[in-house]
């Protein structure tokens, strides 16, 4: 009966979100693109963050690198849009596999602190390596092409652009909740809770955390290279690591024990974001409040803490 | 040689401001096992705390150098009062969470405060201008800087192993129930603690602001570096952070001389 009812909801949301360009102005077009992005990005966050136990600071660093591949491979090779994802993910992959190879055997503590380190090193890579990154202005005045896959379609137009973005972070989605439920996304549930046990156990603690923190890179990866049309620029402000808070924030207000939760999260956090910079600059001050509150109070998140209350009237 | 000898003592001023700050950030993780993302934050507020007393209330550089500490000590017992409290028993990932929520305030305060733009704090007279040492001239305030960090130093080591107050903070790092079981008030201990930590990061934002201009992203450059220096030093240890931060201001030192060739 629980399962049909979430189900249904699941099925009416997706359905609303298929129809929205018909019914929605521009403006509400591109707040929903954001938002399946950026729910793509802190979904894949959670995996590393809800799911593994591992609180990374530096993710924002994969969303970057996935922008920038995509805005290079489009001014300099031209190639078609779903290559150009498949390169964004590759890029940010590799660079996880580098960051994770030397954070992942730390405790909590110093992961933080060196994911941070990283975080902040990448950024000032992209900020200071003019020639390759075009420094603070970032990259802007690429052109979209083709999609691939012989399909002809206009991706300037906002409203083709969301449901190619609807599409694909729907197709990731369902991957990486797959991952999430397969045998391997529960040896990851049983790290966070236990590392100690699992390795007793017989598994190597730090291969399952690594991949964990690759896959987790990739698909920060993809989500950075829908950002960079969609923005129409690659800037250092997507490396920076207030951007590393997003997807914490995210997560953490939608509710990171479950695998919506950051979807969900994202939402609550754009719609806040669009009406909050209307009457004062100070979004970072906001956020930071929220965090905080959400950290004492609700630590469940949103989602955890509506479905608590839910089963509370059931009973 | 003197080009060596300038850089020595350019990298000696940086490292001891570097190990003020990271001393702290040290003692606090040391007995509440919390690395404070803020630590950074509080650095910047004393430093911009200490421009609004100089330069806007007109006091003498020395008063600020004690009453903006004194505030930011102040205001780190209201956050550990009201904030931090609430999560001392939980999980690290939440204390990480919820100082990096604080970072995100406080950076956003200075901004709304101060605004976004470089502000600048002149040194005070008897420390303007240079000197001659071994055939080079330094800048007064750098010596200043290094005299600075070394009192601090000695006033640390003297603190934890020669007084009542740095045995008990010792204690409570290394076994907080058995502390307690001792009738130390731990509770006390650990808002002292952490408003002393806070206290240190002020007083490194005071002695760095005539050093280097403000700037909203001040404190998140010099938390980086911090890192650096308890992740080299080892987290919680005292003499780590003294050597992490000589070498990190070595590296500094070095870098800016061969940048210059």
């Amino acid at each position: 009966m629980k399962t049909r009812i979430l189900l249904a909801i699941l099925a009416v949301v997706i359905a609303g979100l298929i129809a929205v360009p018909w019914v929605a102005s521009y403006f509400y077009i591109f707040i929903f693109t954001e938002i399946l992005i950026l729910g793509l990005f802190a979904a894949s966050f959670n995996l590393v963050f809800g799911y593994t136990g591992m609180l990374s600071f530096g993710h924002a660093a994969f969303f970057g690198v996935g922008s920038y591949a995509m805005a290079l491979v489009l001014i300099h090779l031209e190639w078609p849009f779903l290559v150009s994802l498949l390169v964004s993910m590759g890029a940010a992959a590799l660079l996880a596999l580098i960051i994770g190879f030397f954070c992942v055997r730390l405790n909590e503590v110093y992961f933080a602190m060196l994911t941070l380190a990283f975080g902040m090193m990448v950024f000032a890579i992209a900020y200071q390596w003019r020639s390759v990154t075009n420094g603070s202005d970032g990259l802007a005045g690429f052109s979209l092409g083709s999609l691939g896959l012989g399909l002809d379609l206009t991706l300037a137009n906002p409203a083709v652009y969301y449901h190619v973005v609807l599409a694909i972070v729907g197709v990731a989605s369902v991957i990486l909740y797959v991952i999430c439920r397969s045998s391997f996304g529960m040896i990851l549930r049983a790290i966070r809770q236990n590392p100690e046990r699992v390795s007793f156990a017989g598994l190597n603690v730090r291969a399952y955390r690594l991949v964990a923190f690759v896959i987790a890179g990739a698909f920060a990866g993809l989500a950075g290279g829908l950002i960079a049309p969609f923005l129409r620029v690659a800037s250092p402000e997507l490396l920076h690591w207030s951007m590393s808070a997003e997807p914490i924030l995210m997560a953490i207000l939608g509710g990171t024990g479950y695998f919506l939760g950051p979807f969900i999260g994202a939402a609550v956090f754009v719609l806040l974001e669009t009406w909050i910079t209307s009457f004062t600059e100070s979004w970072m001050l906001v956020l930071g409040v929220i965090l905080a509150l959400m950290v004492i109070f609700f630590r469940k998140g949103l989602l955890g803490t509506v479905l608590d209350w839910w089963m509370e009237v059931r009973k | 040689m003197s080009g060596i000898g300038s850089a020595l003592l350019n990298s000696l001023d940086i490292g001891l401001l570097l190990f003020i700050i990271a001393v702290g950030l040290n003692i606090v993780f040391g007995v509440l096992n919390i690395i404070n993302f803020a630590h950074g934050a509080l650095y910047m507020l004393g430093a911009y705390l200490a421009f609004t007393l100089i330069n806007i209330v007109g006091m003498p550089f020395w008063a600020a150098l004690l009453l903006a500490p004194l505030g930011v000590a102040i205001l780190a017992v209201l956050i550990d009062r009201f904030l931090l409290r609430y999560i001392y028993s939980r999980d690290v990932a939440d204390s990480l969470l919820l100082t990096f929520a604080l970072l995100l305030i406080i950076n956003e305060s200075v901004r709304m405060i101060w605004g976004s733009g470089i502000q600048v704090v002149q040194p005070p007279p008897l420390l303007a201008g240079s000197m001659s040492i071994f055939g080079s001239f330094v800048p007064t305030y750098s010596l200043f800087v290094i005299a600075m960090g070394l009192l601090l130093l000695a006033g640390l080591w003297y603190l934890f192993n020669r007084t009542r107050i740095g045995r008990i903070m010792r204690a409570a790092a290394l076994d907080r129930d058995m502390a307690e079981a001792l009738c130390i008030n731990t509770r006390l201990v650990v808002t002292g603690v952490f408003a002393f930590g806070a206290w240190l990061a002020a007083v490194g934002g005071v002695v760095a602001a005539p050093m280097r201009a403000l700037d909203p992203g001040m404190g998140d450059k010099i938390i980086i570096e911090s890192f650096i220096v308890v992740v080299i030093g080892g987290l919680g240890s005292f003499p780590g952070a003294l050597l992490g931060a000589l070498i990190l201001g070595l590296i500094h030192a070095l870098v800016a001389v061969i940048s210059l060739r």
